[in-house]
């Protein structure tokens, strides 16, 4: 192995890789855009704001103003004014394709003063479930706090809410690191597997063989560039979730140990899948057959925890699994049994698929 | 002159003894004696499919033999193979490089792996591709990239040179810029194994040529020798029509010969030329133009391949 000849190499595997652009567009681009894509679907469906069409029949007395303060303070809901000229609120939610709507009856400060029973009305719609129920919640929450107070009490029991983890996390958390797994699954797999058969075609190999380059050289600087491109894509990725939809991971020093052994392992994996084929072409569906599951069912998109049991079955034995969710626990969750567990799973398959691939990979056709 | 005086410059560039190569059943190279001396330009030729590759490939190390001796700059380039490749300048058939790369990064990529500098501009501007030093390979024309593939086979200062039909397929203008260099390569003093399929070309370069046919050599020798050994020698060459071919053959002892309009006379001494062309006014018969002709090595090799092989033989470009 030596330094120099390495790293003239890199630079001109770096240089076609560059140029190709094909290549920079999937490592870069193509993962960016999917977060912006899946944030934007899923981040918005949250718990984020839910807005709450309310209809104060108390004409913005006091004690109704304290009440709507107090929902828009819960961060569930956001406060829209109906006025009460409007007439009735089920009938202007329907007209104006609303779904949430709450009357604040005439009368409600001059009740909550006195002491005597005042109901508010909450209007929901049954086909939108989960919201329905949230602000429900929301809006039982605030009355509980009137009421404590009307009767002169301080409340005892308070909540904290917290999420698994120290800090509260949205699925966008969640995304990133199943991005940067996806990446490395994907940008190794694809170019490792036409490298390592169509550069045979090409005759590639032949004339690095009539150079003093030897294929550990040459495989050393192939893995230093998709582990540098792999870290450059995490990073995006990480500034494109924080700026755009306010992520809260990072890339701590956990994650670098997969940052690293992720590229080895797709790298191998790539050059063993071009190796037994016996032309680009068989090398492509032999590639796809192994990446297209990986990419969709490793928990990249979405947590395994969620797919039926059988197919968590199959998200076991995959690889990228245990990258990501290595990653998850490097970025998000940390537990330390956990990470190592899925640090060693990485570990002994990058072994063996490397070995296997250093074995069975030549740069000759014969 | 480069090198220095070490021991193993008093041995010949290439030695082969018994070489063979076999496929499973296919002898591909049956039985090669070879020599190659140092600073020479040596020829191989032969038709497709001859073994002419397969023996290039094992004596650039990169494939093995199914037996026999052989010794490149003394060492076996099978087994050496790394101590050799810094010393050994190689156009492979075929030559490829990466199409998002340009002659100068490639040249740079060279002086890297070989650990040594390279004047990228005074290589590129020798094999005259200096205006497309900044081009990409896959821009490049196939002359052009025939260029880069002898830049990078000189980039390391070679000892020995293996060039495998490095012209085919180029115009005739980038042919002669290869064979300028190749003829200034053999002035430093560098040893070059040439195979071709423009035996022109073998004739105008080579020092010595060897002719290969169903993986055994048929002849080796310089193009003179080989002319001289096999050729049918020179020939007085007449316009004319057959019955100046028979007016001839009744007045002249050589042999006559009549062919598409002219006949030919084998000469022996060239002052047969006078007793032939007395004969040609004797016969009163009409002749046109006269000329002499020589075999070349194009007709000796026709000779001397099978004949199955011989519609492969590509004829050089009238140029």
């Amino acid at each position: 192995m030596n330094p120099r000849r390495i790293g003239s190499y890199f630079r001109i595997f770096a240089l076609g890789y560059l140029r190709s652009r094909i290549g920079l567009f999937f490592a870069l681009v193509f993962p960016v855009i999917l977060i912006l894509l899946f944030g934007a679907i899923f981040s918005n469906s949250g718990v984020g704001h839910v807005d709450l069409y309310v209809q104060d029949l108390d004409h913005a007395s006091p004690a109704s103003q304290a009440f709507l303060a107090a929902l828009n303070q819960t961060g569930v809901v956001s406060v829209h004014l109906v006025s009460p000229q409007a007439g009735n609120l089920s009938q202007w939610l329907l007209q104006n394709d609303q779904t949430l709507g709450l009357v604040i009856p005439a009368g409600f400060q001059a009740a909550y003063l006195n002491h005597t029973p005042v109901r508010v009305t909450l209007i929901t719609d049954p086909a939108e479930p989960s919201s329905s129920g949230v602000v429900e919640g929301a809006v039982q929450g605030v009355i509980n706090g009137f009421n404590l107070r009307a009767a002169g009490g301080t409340p005892v029991v308070g909540l904290a809410t917290s999420q698994v983890g120290s800090q509260v996390y949205t699925y966008i958390d969640y995304l990133i690191p199943g991005l940067i797994g996806f990446t490395i699954l994907t940008s190794p797999m694809f170019s490792m597997v036409n490298i390592s058969s169509e550069w045979k075609r090409e005759k590639l190999f032949r004339q690095l063989s009539l150079t003093p380059l030897t294929r550990a050289e040459w495989l050393t600087a192939a893995l230093g560039w998709y582990i540098l491109i792999s870290a450059v894509s995490a990073l995006l990725m990480v500034a494109v979730g924080t700026a755009v939809f306010g992520a809260h991971v990072g890339i701590t020093l956990a994650a670098v140990p997969f940052l690293l052994l992720g590229p080895l392992l797709f790298v191998s994996l790539g050059l063993l899948a071009g190796s037994v084929s016996r032309n680009p072409e068989s090398a492509a569906v032999v590639g796809n057959i192994i990446t297209f599951p990986m990419m969709f069912l490793a928990g990249t998109f979405f947590p395994v925890s969620l797919f039926p049991p059988w197919l968590q079955t199959v998200a076991h034995v995959l690889p990228l699994y245990y990258l990501i969710d290595g990653l998850n626990q490097a970025m998000l969750f940390h537990s330390a049994a956990a990470y190592l567990q899925d640090l060693e799973v990485v570990a002994v398959l990058t072994v063996i698929f490397s070995v296997a691939a250093v074995r069975v990979f030549r740069w000759s056709e014969t | 002159m480069y090198g220095g005086s070490s021991a193993q410059d008093v041995t010949d560039a290439i030695e082969v003894e018994g070489l063979v190569r076999e496929y499973g059943s296919l002898k591909a190279v049956d039985g090669i004696d070879l020599r190659v001396r140092r600073g020479e330009v040596f020829a191989f030729l032969g038709p497709n499919g001859a073994g002419k590759t397969t023996t290039v490939e094992i004596l650039e190390g990169l494939r093995p033999r199914t037996a026999g001796k052989v010794r490149v700059l003394g060492l076996d380039p099978w087994t050496d193979r790394r101590s050799l490749i810094p010393r050994l300048g190689i156009i492979p058939q075929d030559f490829n490089f990466f199409p998002k790369i340009t002659p100068t990064e490639a040249l740079r990529f060279s002086a890297g792996v070989f650990g040594r500098p390279v004047d990228v501009r005074a290589l590129l501007r020798r094999v005259q591709l200096e205006d497309k030093a900044r081009s990409l390979y896959e821009n490049l024309s196939g002359g052009q990239k025939q260029k880069l593939g002898l830049a990078l086979a000189l980039a390391h200062e070679p000892e020995l040179l293996f060039l495998d039909e490095p012209t085919t397929g180029l115009d005739p203008q980038a042919r002669r810029a290869i064979w300028e260099v190749i003829r200034s390569l053999r002035k430093e003093g560098r040893t070059i194994f040439l195979t071709t399929h423009y035996l022109e070309e073998a004739q105008t370069l080579a020092d010595r040529v060897a002719i290969i046919d169903r993986g055994r050599l048929r002849v080796v020798g310089t193009p003179e020798e080989i002319i001289q050994r096999h050729g049918t020698g020179d020939r007085l060459r007449i316009q004319g029509g057959r019955e100046l071919a028979q007016a001839l053959r009744s007045r002249l002892e050589q042999p006559v010969g009549y062919e598409d309009g002219y006949v030919e006379v084998g000469l022996r001494r060239r002052e047969d030329l006078f007793a032939i062309m007395e004969a040609v006014r004797d016969s009163g018969l009409p002749w046109g133009e006269v000329s002499t002709r020589r075999d070349t090595l194009e007709d000796v090799f026709l000779r001397l391949v099978s004949p199955e092989h011989r519609d492969e033989l590509r004829l050089p470009e009238a140029a």
